[in-house]
C-alpha cells in the first residue's frame, strides 16, 4: 500500500480486524481503510459499527483517534454516520479530544460543505476559539482558517478586541504550529487605532526568538503589517525596526529552502523598509557552495541594499562572483555591477573601470553581458563615459546574442558622430538583416537613421538600404511600421525628424527593478505565503476555483507582469507587455503614439514630457519599454492602469491624424486634446454574463467621444456575433457605429474595443443624471448592464465664454441656481487646476487674486449646450477648494462637481 | 494544508507516498522530475515548484528529496519546516535517515507520519511525544516482540499534549539525576585573497541531554549574557524572564532537546582561529601549476586546533596534481577535480602544509575561476566568542542533580578565496 501496489482486494478480511484491542493493529486497520474506503463504499459501511462504539471508549485517545480516522474516510454514507459522534466528541471533556475534532470539522468540510453548515458545526469550532486550552483555540483557528479559504465571502473569523486577545493569550502557550496559524489569523485582523496596533505587536514580539522559521516570519508579518499604523515619531517605532533585524538574519543560517523562502521575503521587506537591514549587508554575501537559488536571490537583495556607505565593498564582491563557475550566477553579477551603477551615482565611475576589466577578460558571456549593461549606464550619465566605446567596439564580433548586439548597436547609434567608422560598423550588422532577432533589426533601423540625421552626406545610401529592407522586404508590422514612420518623418521635415529622433532622452533610474508600490503593499500583507515567493497577489495564481480574498488593497494582476522579473524589465520589448494588442498598422500606430495623446494633460510642463517619451518610444522599441518601467516619467493616474489598456481611446485615430499630431506637439503649438480618462472598471462580471466580462471607461479626443471597452472571455466556448445597444439617456448618448468585434472571441482571450458615440439619441432624464443602461448581446445571450458616466466626457470644446458675457451670465442667473462645493484635499496651485481643468474642457476665463486668494472664473458647455459658470476659489497652502456652480438647470451642478473632483484628484 | 508527500531517492524512484487528505496521483512528481533535470544538480533543485494544480515544495536530505505537495495558500516556510522535522524524527527514530533504512521500517515511518499530520494539520512533532505514541525501533524491542507478540505502539494516552508543558511528560523517574548542557559554536567566514576577513559569524546552539526526575524547574544564567543579542528559544524558556533579567528559567523536555541557538554577527567579537596562506599559480605557457597551502593557527585562546581537513574544487582544466603533504593524508578525484587533505591537529611549532604541482590540460588557456579553499576544524573547551556559563541552579525538586558544561568551537562554512 505504501509503497504503490494495490491491495484492496484484501478488504473484507481487514474490516474483520478491526473489533480488536491491539492499538497497533487497529491503527493498521484504521490506515487501510483511509486508503481504500474510496474503492469499496458498500464495504466501508460494514466499518462505521465500530467507529461508533469506539467514539464511546473511555480513553481519549481511542475517542480522538476514532472520530479522526472518521473524518480521513472520504466517503459519503460514512460522513452521515459521522456527524453525531463528532457533535459529541466537539464538547467532549478532554481537550485532546476537542482538538482533534476541530480539525475533523475542517475534513467534513472539505467532503460535503453543506453538511457542516446545516449541522452548525461552524458555529461549534467558533465557540472553541474561547476554548481554555491553547492547543484547541489553535486547531480551531487553524480550521476556520482553511474552511475561510474555500468561502472567501462568508465572515468565519470576524475578529474583534475580546478574541484577538483569547489569541494572544493563546498564543504563548500553544505549540508552534499552533502560534504560526494564530499569527496568520492576527495578520487579517485590523486594529481600530495605532494603541490597539501597538500592544498587538508588543504581544507578538517575543515571537521573534522563536526556534521555528515559520513562526517568526507569520511573526514578521503581523508587525510589517502593524507598523504602518503606528507613527513614526514613537519610540517604540524605532525599538521595533531594530527588533526585527536579528531575527531576519537568523533565517538565513538555516537550511538552504529555509533561506530561499525567508529571502523572497526580505526582498520585498527591503523594499518596504530598507532601514532595517540596511547594516546587515554582509550576511547577503554569496558562499560559493550556495545553491544557485540562493545566490540569485542574496545578489538582488545586495543591489537593493547597496549606498555610497558600502558600495566599495559590494563591487569587490560582485566583482568576485564575476568569475565564478556557474553561468547563470557570473552573468547576473556583471548585470549587478550595471544596477550599482546606476543606483548610486557616486559609484558609477568604479563600476564602469569594473565592467571593463571584465570585458578584458574575453569571456564571452561576461562581455556580452557588460555590453548589456554599459548600455544602460550611458542611458543614465549620458556623456559622460563614452572613452569607452572604443574598447567596446573591439569585441564587436564575438557579440552573438541578440541582446548585446542590439545593446551595441544603439550605443553605435547614439554615438554615432564619435565613431570614425560608426557606417562601416554598422553596415555589417546590415547585411545579414534578415537572419537578426526583430530585437536588433528595430534597433539597427533606428540606429542607422540617427546615423544619418548626424552625417547626412555620406549614409544616403545605407538609410536607404535599410529602410526599404524594413518597409518592402519584412514581415514583421512592428519593423515595417517603423521603418514607415521614420521615412515619412526624412522626407517630410528632416528638422522635425531630428528632434523626434534625436530627443533628449529622459534618464533612467534604478527603479525600473522595484515592485509596484500598490502591489509591494498587497504583497507585505502575504509575508511568508507562496504570493510573497511568487511576488504576485495570489489572485494571479491560485485556482480559480477557489476564492481568494485581497488583503487591503485591490489586486492588481496585469502591472505584476512587468514588475516580476527584475532582469528582464530594463530589456523587454514594448510588444512584450501589451500582449492584448492585435498588430494592425492602426492599433500599432495608435500604441506608438497613444503616450502623448493619453496621459492627463495638464498644462504645458507635462505636455512636453509626453512628447518626450512618445519621441523616445518610437526611438527605442526594442530597448526602451518606457512605458512601463517608469511611472514617474508618465506622471500620472494613468499609469495606474496597464499602460497597454489605458489608453486605447485613439485606437480609431488615423495614422494620418496621429502623426500629424506628432508635428504639432514636436512644432511646439501643444495642441492639448483630449480629457481626464477614468482608468477602466469591471462593469459587468463574468460570473453574470455567462463568462463574458466586460470592464471599460468613456474617453474624450478631440471632440468625440469614445466608450472604451475591454472584453474577456472567461468561458470555455467561443463568443461570437456581438452587438451592443443603450436605453434612452439624459444626454441622448447613443453608438455611433456599431460594435465591431472581427474574430470570435476563443476563450480566455480579451479583446479591446473602441466604440464611437454621439449625443443625438433619444432622451429620456434618467435617475442619477449620468446613468447610462446598455444592453450587450453575443451569441450566447443578452446581459445588461448600467454604468455612471462621469459627466466630463460631455464638456464640449467651445466651450469657453468671453468675459462681459461670463459677467452678465451670472448676473443673470438667479442665486437659487447657485451651488456651493468644497473639494478637498487636493495640493495643486492655481495654475496647475487651470490648465488641468482646461484638459477636460473646463475653461478659465478670467483670474483674480483677492486677499491672497485665488479666484478662477470658468465656464464650460455640456453636449447639449447648458452652460455651466463656476467660481473656484483657492487659498495657497490650503488643499480646500470653495466650489460654486451657476446653472440654469441645477440638476447637474452635482454631477459637475464630482467631474472637477475626479480630474483634480487623478 | 499538507496533501501528500512524497520521497524520491536521488535516482528518480518514488520509493514512499503518504496522503493525508483524498488521494494525489503520483504523476504530479512529473514537474519535480523536470525541474530536477534542469537543476545540474540535486542540491539546485528549487524548493518550491508550481504546477497547474498544485505546489510542490521540496527539501534534499541525505540524498533523499522529501517532496510535500499542497493545494492552497499555505505558508511555504510552515511546510519546509515540516519537512525538516520528518527528517529530524526518522533520524532520531532510526538513527541514520536513509532509503534503505526508511523501507525497512515502513511500518514504523508511516505510524509516524499518521501521528505527525492530521488532515495536514501538525498533531504531534515532539520527539519524545511521538516516541511515547510509538516506540522507537530497537533490535531488543524487536526480539521481544516477535517473541511475545507486542508491539511498538503505546497504549496510554500521550499525557504530554495535555499539560501546560507538552514538551514534557508526567512521571519521569531516574535513578541517576543529571543534566549536560553543550555550548557548541560554527563560525561561518568569507576570507579574502589577502587574508583579511570579509564576513564572520557565528552559529552558536545550546544542546542539552536533561535526564531529571518529576518536574524540576532550571535556571541557568551567564557570565556575558549581552552576547546573545539574537536568539531563538525551545518553546519551554520563560522569555519574560530573559527579558528582564537575561536569565533563563525553563522546565526541561525529557532527554535531549537544543535549549537556544544565537547569532553573534558583530565582526569584532569573531575571532578567526586559523590562517590559510595559499599560493596557486596557473601559467599561460605551461600545462604545469604551482600549489602551496600552509594552515596556521591564529587566535585560538591557546587551545589546540583538530580535526582539520582542507577541501578545494580545483578548476575544470586540472587533470592531476602531484603533491607532498608535510602531515596527514591527501586526495584528488580527477573526475569531480576535488581535493580534500585530510591534516589532523595543527601543531604551532611545525605548520602543516602541501606543497606540489597540477598538471593542465596541455595546450587549454588557464582557468578562469580560481579555487575555494573549505575549511572544517574543531577546537575542544572553548566557545569562540567567548560565551561561558555562570551557574546552573534547580528548583521544584529535592534531589541534587550532576551537573556538567561542555564548549566547542567548529567550523561551519568557513571558505578562503584564492
Amino acid at each position: 500500500m505504501t509503497v504503490g501496489k494495490d491491495v484492496s482486494a484484501l478488504f473484507p478480511d481487514v474490516v474483520n480486524c478491526m473489533q480488536t484491542d491491539n492499538l497497533e493493529l487497529k491503527k493498521l486497520v484504521y490506515l487501510y481503510l483511509m486508503n481504500y474506503a474510496k474503492s469499496q463504499p458498500d464495504m466501508a459501511i460494514m466499518a462505521v459499527n465500530t467507529f461508533v462504539k469506539d467514539c464511546e471508549d473511555p480513553n481519549p485517545l481511542i475517542r480522538a483517534l476514532a472520530v479522526r480516522t472518521m473524518g480521513c474516510i472520504r466517503v459519503d454514507k460514512i460522513t452521515e454516520y459521522l456527524c453525531e459522534p463528532l457533535r459529541k466528541c466537539l464538547k467532549d471533556e478532554d481537550p485532546y479530544v476537542r482538538k482533534t475534532a476541530a480539525v475533523c470539522v475542517a475534513k467534513l468540510h472539505d467532503i460535503n460543505a453543506q453538511l457542516v453548515e446545516d449541522q452548525g458545526f461552524l458555529d461549534t469550532l467558533k465557540d472553541l476559539i474561547s476554548d481554555s486550552n491553547p492547543m484547541v483555540v489553535a486547531n480551531a483557528v487553524a480550521a476556520l482558517s482553511e474552511i475561510a479559504e474555500s468561502h472567501p465571502s462568508s465572515n468565519l473569523l470576524d475578529l474583534n478586541p475580546q478574541s484577538i486577545n483569547k489569541l494572544l493569550t493563546a498564543l504563548n502557550e500553544c505549540t508552534e504550529w499552533g502560534q504560526i496559524f494564530i499569527l496568520d489569523c492576527l495578520a487579517n485582523y485590523t486594529p481600530k487605532d495605532d494603541r490597539e496596533a501597538q500592544s498587538i505587536c508588543e504581544r507578538v514580539t517575543p515571537r521573534l526568538s522563536h526556534a521555528n522559521s515559520a513562526v517568526v516570519l507569520s511573526a514578521v508579518k503581523v508587525l510589517m503589517k502593524f507598523m504602518e499604523m503606528l507613527s513614526k515619531d514613537l519610540d517604540y517605532y524605532g525599538t521595533l525596526l531594530k527588533k526585527l533585524a536579528p531575527p531576519l538574519v537568523t533565517l538565513l543560517s538555516a537550511e538552504p529552502e529555509l533561506q530561499y523562502v525567508a529571502l523572497r521575503n526580505i526582498n520585498l521587506i527591503v523594499q518596504k523598509r530598507p532601514e532595517i537591514l540596511k547594516h546587515e549587508m554582509k550576511v547577503f554575501f554569496v558562499k560559493y557552495n550556495d545553491p544557485i537559488y540562493v545566490k540569485l536571490e542574496k545578489l538582488d537583495i545586495m543591489i537593493r541594499l547597496a549606498s555610497q556607505a558600502n558600495i566599495a565593498q559590494v563591487l569587490a564582491e560582485l566583482k568576485e562572483y564575476a568569475t565564478e563557475v556557474d553561468v547563470d550566477f557570473v552573468r547576473k553579477a556583471v548585470r549587478a555591477i550595471g544596477r550599482c551603477a546606476i543606483k548610486v551615482e557616486q559609484s558609477a565611475e568604479r563600476c564602469v573601470s569594473t565592467l571593463l576589466d571584465l570585458i578584458q577578460t574575453k569571456v564571452n558571456y561576461v562581455v556580452q553581458e557588460a555590453i548589456v549593461v554599459i548600455k544602460d549606464i550611458f542611458r543614465k550619465y549620458p556623456n559622460k563615459y563614452e572613452s569607452v566605446i572604443a574598447t567596446l567596439c573591439e569585441n564587436l564580433d564575438s557579440l552573438d546574442e541578440p541582446e548585446a548586439r542590439a545593446a551595441m548597436i544603439w550605443i553605435v547609434g547614439e554615438y554615432a558622430e564619435r565613431i570614425d567608422n560608426a557606417d562601416e560598423l554598422l553596415e555589417s550588422f546590415l547585411e545579414g538583416f534578415h537572419d537578426e532577432s526583430t530585437q536588433v533589426q528595430l534597433q539597427l533601423l533606428t540606429a542607422i537613421v540617427k546615423l544619418f540625421l548626424k552625417k547626412p552626406t555620406e549614409t544616403q545610401e545605407l538609410v536607404q538600404q535599410v529602410l526599404s529592407l524594413a518597409t518592402q522586404d519584412s514581415d514583421n508590422p512592428d519593423l515595417r511600421d517603423r521603418g514607415y514612420i521614420y521615412w515619412r518623418l526624412l522626407s517630410t521635415d528632416p528638422v522635425a525628424a531630428k528632434e523626434v529622433v534625436l530627443a533628449e532622452k529622459p534618464l533612467i533610474s534604478e527603479e525600473t527593478d522595484l515592485i509596484e508600490p500598490t502591489l509591494l503593499d498587497e504583497l507585505i500583507c502575504y509575508i511568508g505565503t507562496l504570493a510573497s515567493v511568487y511576488h504576485k497577489p495570489p489572485s494571479a495564481f491560485v485556482e480559480g476555483g477557489r476564492g481568494v480574498v485581497h488583503k487591503s488593497l485591490p489586486p492588481r494582476t496585469a502591472s505584476s507582469e512587468s514588475t516580476e522579473s527584475p532582469e528582464t524589465a530594463p530589456a523587454g520589448a514594448p510588444s512584450g507587455e501589451q500582449p492584448d494588442v492585435i498588430p494592425t498598422q492602426g492599433d500599432l500606430l495608435g500604441d506608438l503614439l497613444n503616450l502623448d495623446l493619453g496621459p492627463p494633460v495638464s498644462g504645458p510642463p507635462l505636455a512636453t514630457t509626453s512628447v518626450q517619451m512618445g519621441a523616445v518610444d518610437l526611438l527605442g522599441g526594442g530597448l526602451d519599454s518606457l512605458m512601463g518601467d517608469e511611472p514617474e516619467g508618465i506622471g500620472g493616474p494613468n499609469f495606474v492602469a496597464p499602460p497597454a489598456a489605458a489608453v486605447p481611446a485613439n485606437l480609431g485615430a488615423s495614422m494620418g491624424s496621429g502623426l500629424s499630431d506628432l508635428f504639432d506637439l514636436t512644432s511646439g503649438v501643444g495642441t492639448l486634446s483630449g480629457s481626464y480618462v477614468v482608468p477602466k472598471a469591471v462593469w459587468l462580471p463574468a460570473m453574470k454574463a455567462k463568462g463574458l466580462e466586460i470592464s471599460g471607461t468613456f474617453t474624450r479626443q478631440v471632440g468625440s467621444i469614445s466608450m472604451d471597452l475591454q472584453l474577456t472571455n472567461k468561458a470555455l466556448q467561443v463568443m461570437t456575433d456581438f452587438a451592443i445597444q443603450f436605453n434612452r439617456n439624459s444626454f441622448g448618448l447613443a453608438p455611433a457605429a456599431p460594435l465591431q468585434v472581427h474574430a470570435p472571441l476563443s476563450p480566455n482571450q480579451t479583446v479591446e474595443i473602441s466604440l464611437p458615440l454621439n449625443t443625438v439619441g433619444s432622451v429620456m432624464k434618467m435617475e442619477p443624471l449620468n446613468n447610462l443602461q446598455v444592453a450587450v448581446k453575443n451569441n450566447i445571450d443578452v446581459f445588461y448592464f448600467s454604468t455612471l458616466y462621469p459627466l466630463h466626457i460631455l464638456f464640449v470644446e467651445d466651450g469657453k465664454m468671453d468675459r462681459q458675457m461670463f459677467l452678465a451670465t451670472w448676473k443673470d442667473i438667479p442665486n437659487e441656481n447657485e451651488a456651493q462645493f468644497q473639494i478637498r484635499d487636493c495640493p495643486l496651485n492655481a495654475e496647475a487646476v487651470s490648465s488641468r481643468l482646461q484638459g477636460s474642457n473646463i475653461f478659465t476665463v478670467a483670474k483674480r487674486n483677492v486677499e491672497a486668494q485665488d479666484m478662477l472664473y470658468q465656464s464650460l458647455k455640456l453636449t447639449n449646450g447648458i452652460w455651466v459658470l463656476a467660481e473656484l476659489r483657492i487659498q495657497p497652502g490650503n488643499p480646500s477648494f470653495t466650489l460654486s456652480l451657476k446653472c440654469r438647470a441645477p440638476e447637474v451642478s452635482q454631477h459637475v462637481y464630482q467631474a472637477y473632483e475626479t480630474i483634480l484628484k487623478n | 494544508m499538507i496533501h501528500s508527500l512524497f520521497l524520491i531517492n536521488s535516482s528518480g524512484d518514488i520509493f514512499l507516498e503518504k496522503h493525508w487528505k483524498s488521494v494525489v496521483s503520483r504523476s504530479v512528481c512529473d514537474y519535480f522530475f523536470e525541474a530536477q533535470e534542469r537543476a545540474t544538480e540535486a542540491e539546485n533543485v528549487p524548493p518550491v515548484i508550481p504546477t497547474p494544480h498544485h505546489y510542490l515544495l521540496s527539501v534534499y536530505r541525505h540524498k533523499i528529496f522529501f517532496v510535500a505537495v499542497i493545494q492552497t495558500e499555505v505558508p511555504p516556510l510552515f511546510v519546509i519546516e515540516f519537512l525538516h522535522r520528518v527528517v529530524d524524527t526518522f533520524q532520531d527514530y532510526f538513527g541514520v535517515c536513509s532509503e534503505p533504512v526508511i523501507k525497512d521500517n515502513v511500518v514504523v515511518v508511516y505510524e509516524v507520519l499518521e501521528e505527525m499530520l492530521d488532515n495536514g494539520f501538525p498533531l504531534a512533532t515532539e520527539s519524545n511525544i511521538l516516541k511515547e505514541l510509538i516506540k522507537p525501533p530497537t533490535i531488543l524491542r524487536t526480539v521481544v516482540n516477535t517473541i511475545t507478540g507486542s508491539t511498538n505502539v503505546g497504549d496510554q494516552l500521550p499525557t504530554g499534549q495535555l499539560s501546560v508543558v507538552p514538551w514534557r511528560r508526567t512521571g519521569v523517574k531516574y535513578t541517576n539525576n543529571e543534566a549536560y548542557f553543550d555550548v557548541i559554536e560554527e563560525i561561518d567566514a568569507i576570507i579574502d585573497k589577502s587574508g583579511s576577513t570579509i564576513t564572520a559569524e557565528i552559529q552558536g546552539v545550546i544542546d542539552a541531554c536533561v535526564k531529571l526526575t518529576g518536574m524540576p524547574d532550571l535556571t541557568l544564567s551567564f557570565m556575558n549574557p549581552r552576547l546573545l543579542d539574537d536568539v531563538s528559544f525551545h518553546p519551554c524558556v520563560r522569555f519574560k524572564r530573559w527579558e528582564s533579567e537575561r536569565i533563563l528559567s525553563f522546565i526541561p523536555p525529557d532527554g535531549n532537546f537544543r535549549l537556544l541557538s544565537y547569532h553573534v554577527s558583530a565582526q569584532n567579537l569573531v575571532a578567526i582561529p586559523v590562517y590559510v596562506k595559499h599560493n596557486i599559480s596557473f601559467r599561460d605557457s605551461s600545462s604545469l601549476g604551482r600549489f602551496e597551502i600552509t594552515v596556521g593557527p591564529k587566535q585560538t585562546m591557546g587551545k589546540t586546533i583538530e580535526g582539520v581537513i582542507v577541501t578545494s574544487q580545483m578548476p575544470k582544466g586540472v587533470l592531476n596534481m602531484s603533491l607532498t603533504p608535510s602531515q596527514g593524508t591527501h586526495t584528488f578525484d580527477p573526475v569531480t577535480k576535488m581535493l580534500s587533505w585530510d591534516v589532523g591537529k595543527i601543531n604551532p611549532q611545525k605548520l602543516p602544509s602541501l606543497k606540489g604541482t597540477m598538471s593542465l590540460q596541455a595546450g587549454a588557456s588557464k582557468p578562469d575561476e580560481n579555487p575555494t579553499i573549505n575549511l572544517q576544524f574543531k577546537i575542544q573547551q572553548l566557545a569562540i566568542s567567548g560565551l561561558k556559563v555562570n551557574r546552573l541552579d534547580m528548583y521544584g525538586e529535592k534531589y541534587k542533580p550532576f551537573k556538567g558544561i561542555k564548549y566547542m568551537t567548529k567550523a561551519g562554512k568557513f571558505q578562503v578565496r584564492t
